[in-house]
């Protein structure tokens, strides 16, 4: 067997028997069920929502939690090893830096990838089967589009938690590490992007402002799940992409290059890390 | 017949410190190295070197005749046991589980762990996490690990720490089967005891630099370290010349002698009739050590004077 799949095996049977997998799932899951029943509470209503409100508001809620867990599933990968000493033991097994690296960034991956897909999943099921108002057929696009761009999201702050655990000597470094940069993308970007678009009074090109959106992956991830529903009335942030629409297809190719950056960054990092 | 380990003034420099000066090493198959020397020595980075962790700033390193660096030489490694100091392995996984994940990644066939995990004295707790082990316990599945697939080089860091002496005993045994067997075995630490019967060779570090090598008798020579003779009885008649050296002891004298010394100094103390009982100590792997260390650690002490 390759030593990538025994590597990412043994750490998705770690996520099983920790119970990440297990926590991830039922995080999701009750996310989602809670939004699409509870969803129109703020109007007076107690029952299932219309579909284009689940997912958008899923999305907002979704683009805080799903890069913590991630960034929290993965920010000692390599440096937790060091530290208890195994990462030298394993580098003197017949396995090459990248295909160790591999394998846990996909071992990790493949934890994420599962519980979203089986969090998700259950709740769309759910929808499925007890909303009234939601068919099957209206169901299953959106929320395949939604489970594929939160897996993508997932993916890329486990590879920003690579290149973290990568390049620190110590835990609790690569924690705190961890909650900056999950800091800067959720929040700070996006508070950073208003205030530019207020302090020029909207004077930046209205056809350039909304490509800013894709320096970040959280903004990307929910273009992906918003511009589905076109006929929605963007809100915040969003509202400035409306000049140009950006297909889905693209959106989510932009995601992927967004994966791949950081994949190569901790690859390289890793390799010149000293032992 | 090639030389397992090859070392030709291989050095190590970070940022400008030596951490290893020019070093020549060679071992052969089936050969037991002891590598002794204080913290930040050079073992560990010899040690590295030859595990081909990190590259030599200068000099060459072959092993099994081939850089150990290389990628392609990685496939080597499955012929290489290795275990370091403090290692904690999986906490939450069984001893078994830890071994046979280890046992894939060396491409060895998993049904070999339960045999290994046996031979450690580890079948009960085979199937207990690593969490609930001793400190000897640990020690004893990291060995299981280093001697997995039937290694032809093993290279050892402190393998004896917490281990009692029971289980001391059976490692030293172990690893005169295992060079019986022609693996060639590099055993690192402070100071082992016990370990001189099972080494053919050791070799002394301090600061970075090779200290003294060679077979422990030919090291006692170098080294002119006296020996101690203990002699119990009555009326001992001393020659002249060593009256002088003697320490009286309630029921004798202990005296020391030099190598040279030994064989007169004991024809005539049992030609004596009152002699009830002799004693002789040679000097131990640790007198060597100190004695070999001490002028090191000395420099460095005036140098902080």
């Amino acid at each position: 067997m390759s030593p990538i799949i025994t590597v990412a095996a043994k750490e998705f049977r770690d996520g099983l028997r920790n119970r990440w997998v297990l926590s991830i799932a039922v995080i999701f899951a009750v996310l989602a069920i809670g939004l699409a029943y509870f969803g129109s509470a703020a109007a007076g209503q107690v029952g299932f929502t219309s579909l284009s409100t689940t997912i958008i508001s899923l999305a907002s809620l979704a683009v805080f939690i799903i890069p913590l867990i991630a960034l929290m599933l993965a920010y000692d990968g390599i440096v937790g090893e060091d530290e208890s000493g195994t990462l030298l033991l394993l580098l003197t097994y017949p396995l090459s830096r990248w295909q160790l690296l591999c394998g846990k960034m996909l071992g990790h991956g493949a934890i994420m990838a599962f519980s979203t897909l089986v969090g998700f999943g259950s709740a769309a099921l759910i929808m499925g089967l007890f909303a009234p108002n939601i068919s099957w057929a209206e169901l299953v696009v959106p929320f395949s589009l939604f489970i594929m761009s939160a897996i993508l999201l997932g993916w890329i702050f486990i590879a920003f938690a690579y290149v973290i655990s990568v390049s620190v000597t110590e835990k609790s470094k690569a924690a705190g590490l961890a909650l900056i940069v999950w800091f800067l993308f959720v929040l700070v970007f996006d508070l950073g992007l208003l205030g530019v678009l207020v302090g020029t009074q909207g004077d930046v090109d209205a056809e350039v402002f909304p490509y800013l959106l894709l320096l970040n992956p959280t903004d990307i991830f929910r273009l992906v799940n918003i511009t589905y529903f076109a006929d929605q009335q963007l809100s915040g942030l969003m509202a400035i992409s409306e000049h140009v629409r950006m297909s889905t297809t693209a959106l989510l190719l932009s995601l992927l290059v967004w994966l791949s950056l950081p994949v190569i960054l901790a690859l390289a990092l890793f390799n010149r890390r000293a032992l | 017949m090639t030389n397992i380990v090859e070392l030709m003034g291989a050095e190590k420099r970070y940022q400008g410190v030596h951490a290893l000066q020019p070093l020549d090493l060679v071992l052969q198959q089936g050969e037991v190295l002891g590598l002794f020397g204080h913290n930040g020595a050079g073992k560990t980075t010899t040690i590295k070197l030859i595990l081909g962790l990190i590259k030599a700033s200068a000099g060459s390193v072959r092993v099994f005749g081939r850089d150990p660096t290389l990628s392609e030489s990685r496939r080597e490694r499955q012929q290489l046991g290795f275990l370091q100091e403090n290692v904690s392995f999986y906490e939450q996984l069984t001893g078994l589980e830890v071994l046979r994940y280890f046992a894939r990644l060396k491409g060895i066939p998993v049904s070999d762990c339960h045999r290994l995990l046996e031979q450690v004295g580890l079948k009960v707790a085979a199937t207990r996490r690593v969490k609930t082990y001793s400190k000897g316990m640990r020690q004893r599945l990291g060995l299981a690990q280093a001697l997995l697939g039937n290694p032809k080089l093993l290279l050892l860091d402190e393998p004896t720490v917490g281990l009692d002496p029971l289980a001391t005993q059976d490692f030293y045994h172990r690893i005169a089967q295992l060079k019986e067997q022609g693996c060639t075995v590099v055993l690192c630490s402070h100071v082992l005891p016990g370990v001189e019967k099972y080494i053919d060779r050791a070799m002394i570090m301090g600061k970075g630099a090779v200290l003294a090598q060679g077979s422990l008798d030919s090291l006692r020579q170098q080294a002119e370290l006296p020996l101690t003779l203990n002699v119990k009885g009555t009326d001992l008649q001393l020659p002249q010349d060593l009256q002088s050296r003697a320490i009286t002891l309630a029921d004798g004298v202990s005296l020391k002698l030099s190598l040279q010394e030994k064989m007169p100094v004991m024809q005539h103390m049992l030609a004596q009739a009152g002699v009830t009982d002799i004693d002789l100590h040679l000097p131990s792997l640790e007198d060597l050590y100190t004695h070999y260390t001490r002028s090191c650690v000395g420099h460095e002490m005036e140098g902080m004077l």
